[in-house]
C-alpha cells in the first residue's frame, strides 16, 4: 500500500463488549481478563488480498444458484464498503450466509422446524468494484427462534464477512431489515450500546436499486477500520 | 470526514455454510521454501469444555518475514506456495490443526526486528466480536526483545507460546484456553 494507514481504536461505545450476560453463550466465552493493547506491526497492517480468480461471479446472486428459484421476497442488498475517511475500499472480499426464507439455514446443526428451500444455499460472496461497491440478490431471510431465552426470536438478518486491507481491518457484522420489531428484543443487535451504531446495521430501503417488478432494494454501506489520517494529526 | 467503523457482530453457530468455502489447512504448498511445521490444538471455553464450533483465521510472513500480497497459492509473488491466509474450524472435539512453513522474523515500523510469530483472529458463536491473538514459538531467543510479547506480563507469556509436540516432525501444540487458569492472552489492536 503506497499510503500508510493508521487504525485507531473504535469508540467503546460503538463496537459490542465481549461479554454480554444477556446474550447468554458470551458467559462461559468472553476471555475474562482485560484485553492487552498493542502497537501496531507490519503483521496486523498487512493482511489477505483476493482476486478475481478466487471468487465465482456469478455467486453474487441467491436466487439463480440452482435450477430453480428459491421461494421468498427476492431482494436486492448492495451498498459501499468504505474507510474511515469515506474512501472505498477496493476489491475486497465480502462473504455473506442466511436463512431462507422460512428462517431455516441450510446447516445440519440447525434444528429449527422450518422447510429447507432445494433450491436456496443461503451462501453468497463477492468482491468490491473500483469503487468499493458490491451487490448481491437473494430473498428475504425470515426470522428464527433460539435458545437465549424463553420464546427467543433472532430479527431477519444476513450475515457479512469483510476483509478490507489488513488483519486490522477484518470484520464480521450483522445486517438487519428496516422496521422489524424482533430487533427490540434481541441480546445481540442490543449488545452494541451506541444507539446510532446499532441503526447504522439496519440496512435502508432504497428505490434506487429496485428492479421494478422484480425486487425490492435495500442498501448498506459499510465502514472499515483505517484512515490515512493519524489521530495526531485530527 | 471521518465515518465510525460498523459496528461487529457474531459469526454465529452456522458461518460454515458460507466460510467453509476457504477453509484451507494448508498455508503453504509443499513448494514454499521454509521449515515446515504443524500446529494442532483445542478450543476450551469457561467450563473447560471444547468449542465445536469456533473458527480460526491465521495470517503469517513467509520464511523470511516477508508477507505475502496476496493471499492466495497460485500467484504469490512474495513467496512462491504460501499464501500467508489460513482459515481452520474446530471439529466437534474442539480440535484445531494446520500446516505451515515456519514464519521468519520481520521487522515492525520502526524497524525493530520482532520475533517469529502468527497473527490469529479467533469467531465463535457466544463472541460478539472476534478475539486477536499471536503465535510464537519455543526456543526463540528473539522472543526476548519482541515488543508485543514484551508487553505481556511475564506470568502469560507461556500461553502465546507453543509447545514442541514432536520435534522431528516440526509439529507443535498451541490452545485457546478462554477463561480461567492459563487463559489465552489477547490483544487490543
Ligand atoms: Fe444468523
Amino acid at each position: 500500500m503506497s499510503e500508510p494507514v493508521s487504525y485507531r481504536l473504535p469508540h467503546l461505545s460503538t463496537q459490542p463488549p465481549l461479554l454480554h450476560p444477556a446474550y447468554v453463550s458470551s458467559q462461559k466465552r468472553a476471555p475474562t481478563l482485560p484485553l492487552i493493547r498493542a502497537p501496531h506491526t507490519s503483521s496486523e497492517l498487512s493482511g489477505p488480498i483476493f482476486s478475481a480468480s478466487s471468487v465465482e461471479p456469478r455467486i453474487c446472486d441467491l436466487t439463480r444458484q440452482s435450477s430453480g428459484a428459491p421461494i421468498g421476497e427476492r431482494i436486492v442488498v448492495s451498498g459501499k464498503v468504505l474507510d474511515e475517511d469515506a474512501r472505498p475500499v477496493r476489491h475486497t472480499l465480502i462473504e455473506i450466509w442466511q436463512a431462507n426464507a422460512a428462517g431455516r439455514y441450510l446447516h445440519k446443526k440447525d434444528q429449527h422446524d422450518a422447510p429447507l428451500d432445494p433450491h436456496f444455499t443461503g451462501c453468497g460472496h463477492t468482491l468490491t468494484d473500483d469503487e468499493g461497491r458490491y451487490r448481491f440478490v437473494t430473498v428475504r431471510p425470515g426470522a428464527y427462534p433460539w435458545r437465549n431465552h424463553a420464546n427467543a426470536w433472532r430479527p431477519a438478518h444476513i450475515h457479512f464477512s469483510v476483509f478490507g486491507p489488513a488483519f486490522a481491518s477484518r470484520l464480521v457484522t450483522q445486517m438487519y431489515f428496516p422496521g422489524d420489531v424482533l430487533q427490540a428484543y434481541d441480546p445481540i443487535f442490543n449488545s452494541i450500546a451506541d444507539e446510532a451504531a446499532r441503526a447504522r446495521l439496519v440496512a435502508g430501503f432504497d428505490w434506487d436499486s429496485t428492479i421494478p417488478e422484480t425486487a425490492l432494494g435495500f442498501r448498506f454501506d459499510i465502514v472499515l477500520r483505517g484512515s490515512r489520517v493519524t489521530p495526531m494529526e485530527k | 470526514m471521518s465515518l465510525v467503523p460498523t459496528s461487529s457482530q457474531t459469526v454465529g453457530p452456522f458461518f460454515s455454510i458460507a466460510l467453509g468455502r476457504l477453509c484451507n489447512e494448508n498455508i503453504a504448498a509443499g513448494t514454499a521454501a521454509g521449515e515446515c511445521m504443524a500446529i494442532a490444538g483445542r478450543v476450551l471455553d469457561g467450563d473447560g469444555m471444547p468449542v465445536p464450533d469456533a473458527v480460526l483465521e491465521i495470517w503469517q510472513a513467509d520464511a523470511r518475514g516477508i508477507y505475502p500480497r496476496n493471499g492466495e497459492k497460485e500467484d504469490s509473488s512474495t513467496a512462491k506456495g504460501l499464501c500467508g491466509f489460513g482459515r481452520v474450524a474446530t471439529n466437534e472435539h474442539g480440535e484445531f490443526r494446520f500446516v505451515s512453513v515456519k514464519p521468519g522474523s520481520g521487522s515492525d515500523t520502526e524497524g525493530r526486528e520482532h520475533a517469529p510469530h502468527l497473527l490469529v483472529s479467533i469467531f465463535m458463536r457466544g463472541l460478539l466480536t472476534r478475539l486477536m491473538t499471536r503465535i510464537y514459538f519455543p526456543d526463540e531467543p528473539r522472543n526476548a526483545n519482541d515488543l508485543v510479547l514484551g508487553l505481556v506480563p511475564e506470568e502469560r507469556r507461556d500461553t502465546l507460546i507453543a509447545k514442541v509436540a514432536d520435534r522431528a516432525a516440526g509439529s507443535f501444540q498451541w490452545n485457546v484456553i478462554l477463561q480461567g487458569t492459563d487463559e489465552t492472552v489477547f490483544f487490543e489492536w
